[in-house]
């Protein structure tokens, strides 16, 4: 089935303003009598939440953190794009347009992305005036800094720690509506089920995470803003508790799931050091600015990095893409990073990582510069590995990183259930198959303040003779007697192996299998190991305690009987895809020299899986990427 | 490595709590503090025991959920580090190491080492923000902020809302998280307008909310991860009595 993503008709600078000019409205007395359920309390999920509680919608937010403070955006470290032209170096929407669309490979829709440049210069002000100490120039204006895989100064940054300041930003907005009794505040809830009533998302099945209870939650919408499930891989720059399960679940309600298998894998991770390791730690991309990434020349070199002589290394980002060099997009410098260290190139003891080298910036910018820019970085990395960045180089590694795949949603960020939404790195949009540094922050930002408050009205105007949910409706009480069952079940296996053992071993097979590089023939062994090793969880897994009480086991187990599937459909996904696209790279479609074959005629579409019941495979519906505006290109760095 | 722990065990609010033995063999240096007890909880785990409840997640010392008194310290022997970025090469072998929850009669514990700091929103909701809705901004460069102004905004505004601050404080107080965001704001233009009704708002909230007055001793300034500095508790008693002063 060929799906309609409802874009506006026109020119696709008009599109976003005429939809705004049409979308059809609530007066404010019917907005009192209106429920939304926003799940996700991050950068997404605060703002949509503040801006729609503002237009004097009832909301009820729900998060696991402890507070809303603590959601994943919070570690975006290098900053967020707008084409403000601050700089005066030519950049404008159709710019930055054409730079997202292009570093997605052309795999994401024109409309949706021109939307997001469209945007991005708002986001900016409204994050100015929520107090967000953006960083200055001595003149008080406004600083910007480059970012991979573009050519214009457009990044906003507050230090390293503009995720932090956008989402305090968005958590205090929401804190002011929850003051005003326009949101009623969820923390340490998670969400296990949706719940449609006639075909429409009419409410949640959510467990409180302190006490274990389940609760019934009814709304006239529902709003997913649960963000990325690259935990999946284990190792990862995500959170801990990052994960898949809200999407998972609203796929298998009947919402359908776009390119689950592309996962960004960032180049400027720390390597992994022990088998104890749970958690891979990002260093901002912002380094690749100053930084020179290097291996030597000669394999299995085993001399400390300041003993090898300049000639003797090979700076190979520069090497191979001389336009723009150690700035080259992420799956580019990622992949080859991993092709010099496969290849035996790799540094550090375990010949895993390659060097992010300082010395070239240190010695013509001067110590006090570079620690001006990066100093609360280098003093993170020392606090990790002991090294002192400023005598030699860091050690960095490739490590899963962001979800360009997610629910599958149209213009509005609608998914295929009628009420149910998808914000942020929860939906598929926007980023098409690789996205650009700084874009993240970007598109949660602009779909929480921009588009649900527009397009969530739009849908909500046909809900105004609606009753109010009756959570007594006999869709909750199945939906929470799965949910319950589901518990019960994973609690009885009473087998020897805790949920991160599988967990583990799941990241391992998706790490070399439907990573950074993919084969036909990987990926039907990654299926046929999945499922095994999903039996095997069935069989074996073990949680101390009762779903009666505080049990982070439980809660892990929970998750990762979500990942077992995902990462199924991911392979599944990476196999039908007889392309490579940005992050998505087929071994069998390459270049002589290694670079990813696109395959325009075949695979310019969205794949979109729906759920066909337990046990039964997932059916592809596409959607057909029409390029109107721009002419898709090879994606060329060099 | 070899290390012994002594762990605070408690069940849930209500219940007495005890300090409670484990040994761990073969720690590596490398190994950051939460491996150790994630390494600990697997064992655990495994022979059908509880495992050690503790708060964490992003594990880059940024979102502030983690945070454990260790030793007696909030967050450990480093210097301005969270837990989550306190490695073991911190430690030596045969070390006994006391793990403990951050106590504040504000911070109820819910299970060993989680607490509940939900009395830190309950500030924030009280004030801690700019009064501005979706749609009202003016374009950004409007605003100009001088340079050092936007660093000093910057440097109150780092501030993760572990509690470190609180835990470590003999009375108590939340002085210094309730000061940082009253500093980052106050700075701002466009946070002034009400600069008078959020600090005595916050401060009322601090207190409705169980935390203790600021004696100075700046213990917390020791502790904190972010380095917020106390100078920000002078600003929120010199914004404080300013306030009242203006009252009407």
């Amino acid at each position: 089935m060929a799906l309609d993503p409802k874009i506006p008709q026109g020119e696709l600078d008009k599109k976003w303003s005429h939809y705004k000019a049409t979308a059809k409205l609530v007066n404010p007395a019917n907005r009192r009598k209106l429920d939304i359920i926003v799940i996700g309390a991050g950068l997404a999920g605060s703002s949509a939440a503040a801006s729609l509680a503002e237009q004097g919608y009832h909301i009820k937010c729900f998060c696991f953190h402890d507070t809303p403070r603590r959601a994943h955006s919070v570690a975006a470290q290098g900053g967020v794009n707008a084409c403000k032209n601050y700089h005066n170096d030519g950049d404008n929407i159709f710019r930055m347009f054409y730079d997202t669309l292009k570093g997605g490979d052309f795999r994401a829709r024109e409309a949706n992305v021109y939307r997001l440049a469209e945007c991005s210069a708002n986001l900016i002000d409204q994050a100015v005036a929520q107090g967000v100490p953006f960083a200055r120039e001595y003149g008080g204006y406004l600083a910007n800094r480059s970012f991979g895989g573009v050519q214009v100064s457009r990044t906003f940054y507050a230090r390293g720690q503009t995720g932090q300041q956008l989402l305090l930003g968005a958590y205090q907005a929401l804190m002011r509506q929850v003051a005003a009794e326009q949101v009623q505040m969820f923390t340490r809830h998670e969400m296990l089920d949706v719940v449609l009533i006639d075909g429409k998302a009419k409410g949640v099945i959510v467990r409180n995470m302190d006490t274990g209870e389940i609760e019934r939650h009814g709304a006239h919408a529902v709003i997913l803003a649960t963000g990325g499930f690259g935990k999946i891989y284990y190792l990862s720059t995500l959170a801990m508790a990052c994960n898949g399960s809200a999407i998972w679940r609203a796929y298998k309600k009947g919402a359908y799931m776009g390119n689950p298998s592309w996962t960004q894998i960032h180049p400027t991770s720390l390597p992994q050091s022990g088998e104890n390791q749970s958690k891979l730690t990002l260093m901002s991309e912002s380094l690749r600015n100053d930084g020179r990434i290097w291996v030597p020349k000669a394999a299995n070199d085993n001399r400390t990095a300041n003993s090898i002589p300049e000639g003797e290394r090979d700076y190979y980002l520069e090497r191979k893409y001389p336009a723009f060099g150690n700035l080259a997009p992420r799956d580019i410098a990622s992949r080859a990073a991993k092709e010099r260290i496969d290849a035996g190139y790799g540094v550090g003891p375990t010949h895993n990582a390659v060097y992010l080298d300082f010395s070239k910036a240190l010695a013509e910018q001067g110590e006090k510069k570079i620690t001006a820019k990066y100093g609360n970085l280098f003093r993170m990395y020392e606090k990790i590995t002991g090294i002192n960045a400023y005598k030699e180089p860091m050690r960095i590694s490739p490590a899963a990183h962001f979800s360009m795949g997610g629910l599958w949603v149209d213009y509005e960020l609608m998914t295929t259930i009628p009420g149910l939404f998808a914000l942020g790195e929860a939906n598929f949009a926007d980023h098409g198959a690789n996205r650009l540094g700084a874009n993240s922050l970007l598109q949660a930002c602009v779909d929480g303040y921009f588009v649900a408050p527009i397009t969530v009205p739009n849908y909500l105007a046909g809900e105004i003779r609606a009753a109010k949910v009756d959570i007594n409706d006999e869709a909750f009480a199945i939906a929470e007697k799965n949910v319950r069952q589901q518990i019960d079940t994973l609690l009885a296996i009473k087998g020897t192996q805790p949920a991160d053992h599988f967990h583990k071993q799941l990241g391992r097979i998706l790490y070399d299998k439907c990573g950074l590089s993919r084969s036909a023939e990987g990926l039907q062994q990654a299926i046929a190991e999945i499922r095994d090793l999903r039996a095997s969880f069935y069989i074996d897994l073990t949680i101390p305690g009762t779903g009666n009480e505080i049990n982070s086991e439980l809660e892990k187990a929970l998750r990762v009987a979500d990942y077992l599937e995902i990462g199924e459909l991911m392979c599944i996904d990476a196999l039908n895809r007889n392309e490579s696209c940005g992050a998505h790279f087929r071994e069998e479609y390459q270049t002589p020299d290694g670079e990813a074959m696109r395959d325009d005629a075949h695979y310019a579409y969205v794949s979109a899986w729906q759920y066909d019941g337990p046990g039964l495979p997932p059916i592809l519906n596409k959607e057909n990427l029409h390029f109107e505006f721009v002419q898709p290109t090879v994606r060329n760095y060099k | 490595m070899q290390v012994f722990l002594k762990i605070w065990r408690q069940a849930g609010p209500s219940d007495a709590g005890k300090l409670v033995d484990y040994s761990l063999d073969n720690i590596s240096e490398e190994m950051s503090f939460l491996d150790m007890l994630d390494t600990l909880n697997d064992m655990l785990t495994r022979k059908g025991e509880m495992p050690v409840e503790f708060d964490h997640d992003c594990r880059e010392g940024i979102c502030g959920q983690c945070g454990v008194m260790i030793n007696g310290r909030a967050h450990g022997p480093l210097k301005n580090t969270t837990t989550c970025q306190l490695h073991m090469r911190s430690f030596k072998n045969g070390d006994t190491i006391y793990i403990e929850p951050f106590r504040a009669s504000s911070f109820p514990i819910k299970r060993d080492l989680k607490v509940d700091r939900s009395a830190f929103d309950k500030i924030i909701q009280s004030g801690g923000f700019i009064t501005e809705r979706t749609g009202q901004a003016p374009e950004a460069n409007d605003i100009p902020i001088p340079f050092e102004t936007a660093e000093e905004a910057f440097d109150a505004a780092a501030c993760i809302g572990c509690g470190a601050c609180v835990a470590v404080c003999k009375n108590s107080s939340a002085a210094l998280f309730t000061a940082a965001k009253i500093t980052h704001l106050a700075l701002l233009p466009q946070g002034k307008y009400e600069s008078q009704k959020r600090v005595l708002n916050m401060v009322n909230t601090m207190d409705e909310q169980g935390f203790g007055h600021c004696s100075n001793t700046e213990a917390c300034e020791a502790e904190c991860p972010q380095q917020i500095s106390v100078l920000h508790i002078a600003r929120m008693n010199y914004e404080f009595n300013k306030a009242l002063v203006l009252k009407k």
